[in-house]
């Protein structure tokens, strides 16, 4: 196990990929590793980049991740695609557009797959952050499909959160509206190249200023960038800001350490502690067979549901 | 919610020809099989393929090739990984390679090639018998 934590920190490829891997087959001995991983993290800059599918989130992550490195900046990416629940398997195709860094020993990028364990997506990845933080990135790039409510999840996790849109989404910024809006840092709208910029910019101009809370003083109001991922144009102005948005949290915040802020900290725990629960209590239900034969019962009739729950959970519970 | 390993396979284009319809064909396949595919994409070097599959942990790289390269390129990927002590990582071929290449290509260290029409019922089972999750 030090030997998998000395590898990690001394940034060796191999280790840091197989371990991502055991941390999404839900490899048990990983907590260990994770463990001692924990003290190496912290020192990362994460930035989540958010969206519907193909607003252009990979070329702009790519286009990044260039201008990161002429900076002489190591980045890790996770590009996150969603798993066929028909199949569970999935297409991970974000890679396409930043193969280029493949050679790059700077540059280090891995593509997941939404399943994951102990708790899902968010908890796997949150894993795969740290070891690529203890790796020694200095930026993560996270890119996930703004759909769900797993996703969203993720980008919490980062520093500065972006949100990608594109010209025409009309009412499509409205249903961004619920989940995305606050957890976004920075809106972007890529493709400027395309007509409706303007309309699109004005309508999230006027969404952004009926937040109410965003008027809080000293609080950060999100910017609106244009780009053209495709023509670098507006990726450097894009990382300026994260960069300001940086500052900002540690004014705010007095560290970087925003995942050791109480509210961040909370919302991690509890979310581990329920997946952990789930886990161990729901595989032993299983394994026992007292899940099966509570099912067959209630099928049968001859239990309520609500009895069959309190029967199964509290026992194990110790309530 | 399965516990478990999942086959990783990329899917990788080498060389100059620009049509991938055949790689994006058996990357679908091998999703519906429930695979993790991991698509690089056209024009790929068998330097840039090896360093992706390392990186991504896969236990199978599938080229592509129908330009006629695929000699060299399938040949130094197998080369690659062995520098790279990442032998384990299976190396199978598909696209128009002349029946009589297979051979050389095998012994070189291809583990299979498959030829334009084998049915993707069949490769998929390939992999479900040769290929195990590392
Ligand atoms: N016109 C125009 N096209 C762009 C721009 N940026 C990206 N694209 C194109 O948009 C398409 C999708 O780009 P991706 O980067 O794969 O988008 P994505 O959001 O990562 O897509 P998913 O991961 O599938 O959700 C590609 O064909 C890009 O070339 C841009 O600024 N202008
Ligand atoms: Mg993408």
């Amino acid at each position: 196990m030090n030997e998998v934590v000395e590898k990690v920190v001394a940034g060796d490829v191999r280790t840091v990929a197989r371990l991502i891997r055991d941390i999404d087959d839900g490899v048990p001995e990983v907590r260990e590793i994770l463990k001692a991983l924990y003290p190496h993290t912290g020192n990362a800059y994460v930035i989540g980049i958010t969206g519907a599918p193909g607003v252009g989130k990979s070329t702009l992550v790519d286009q990044m991740v260039t201008h990161l490195r002429k900076r002489d900046k190591t980045v890790g990416v996770l590009a996150v695609d969603p798993t066929s629940p028909f199949s569970g398997g999935a297409i991970l195709g974000d890679r396409v557009r930043m193969q280029r860094h493949s050679m790059d020993q700077g540059v280090f990028i891995r593509s997941l797959a939404t399943r994951g364990h102990f708790g899902g997506l968010t908890q796997s990845t949150r894993s795969a952050i740290d070891v690529l933080d203890a790796m020694g990135k200095d930026y993560i790039l996270v890119e996930t499909v703004g759909v769900g409510q797993d996703e969203v999840d993720v980008v919490k996790s980062a520093h500065t959160t972006v949100v990608v849109v594109i010209p025409g989404m009309g009412d499509d910024i409205q249903a961004i509206k619920a989940g995305i809006l606050e957890v976004a840092d920075i809106f972007v709208i890529n493709k400027a190249d395309r007509e409706g910029t303007d309309k699109t910019l004005s309508d999230l101009r006027l969404m952004i200023d009926m937040d109410h809370k965003k008027y809080e003083e000293g609080s950060w109001k999100p910017p609106i960038l244009k780009t053209q991922a495709v023509f670098d144009k507006g990726v450097k102005e894009l990382l300026e800001e994260i960069e300001k948005h940086g500052k900002h949290l540690i004014e705010s915040t007095g560290g970087l350490h925003v995942r050791r802020k109480k509210e961040k900290v909370r919302d991690e725990l509890v979310e581990m502690v329920k997946s952990r629960l789930y886990e161990e209590v729901v595989n032993r239900l299983i394994l026992t067979g007292e899940f099966d034969r509570a099912v067959e019962s209630i099928v049968e009739g001859k239990l309520d549901p609500y009895t069959a729950c309190d029967d199964l959970v509290i026992p194990k519970l110790d309530l | 919610m399965a516990q478990g390993r999942r086959i990783r396979i990329m899917v990788a284009k080498p060389g100059l020809d620009g049509h991938d319809r055949g790689a994006r064909i058996i990357a679908r396949a091998y999703r519906d099989a429930g695979f993790e595919v991991v698509y690089t994409g056209l024009h790929q070097t068998p330097e840039e393929i090896v360093e992706a599959a390392i990186q991504e942990d896969v236990d199978m790289i599938g080229l592509s090739s129908l330009a006629g390269a695929h000699k060299y390129l399938f040949i130094r990927t197998v080369e690659l990984l062995r520098e790279k002590g990442a032998e384990d990582i299976v190396v199978c071929g598909g696209g128009i390679i002349p029946e009589e290449d297979i051979p050389m290509l095998k012994e070189a260290g291809v583990k299979e090639i498959f030829t334009p029409g084998t049915p993707l019922g069949v490769i998929v089972e390939w992999v479900e018998q040769n290929v195990k999750p590392r």
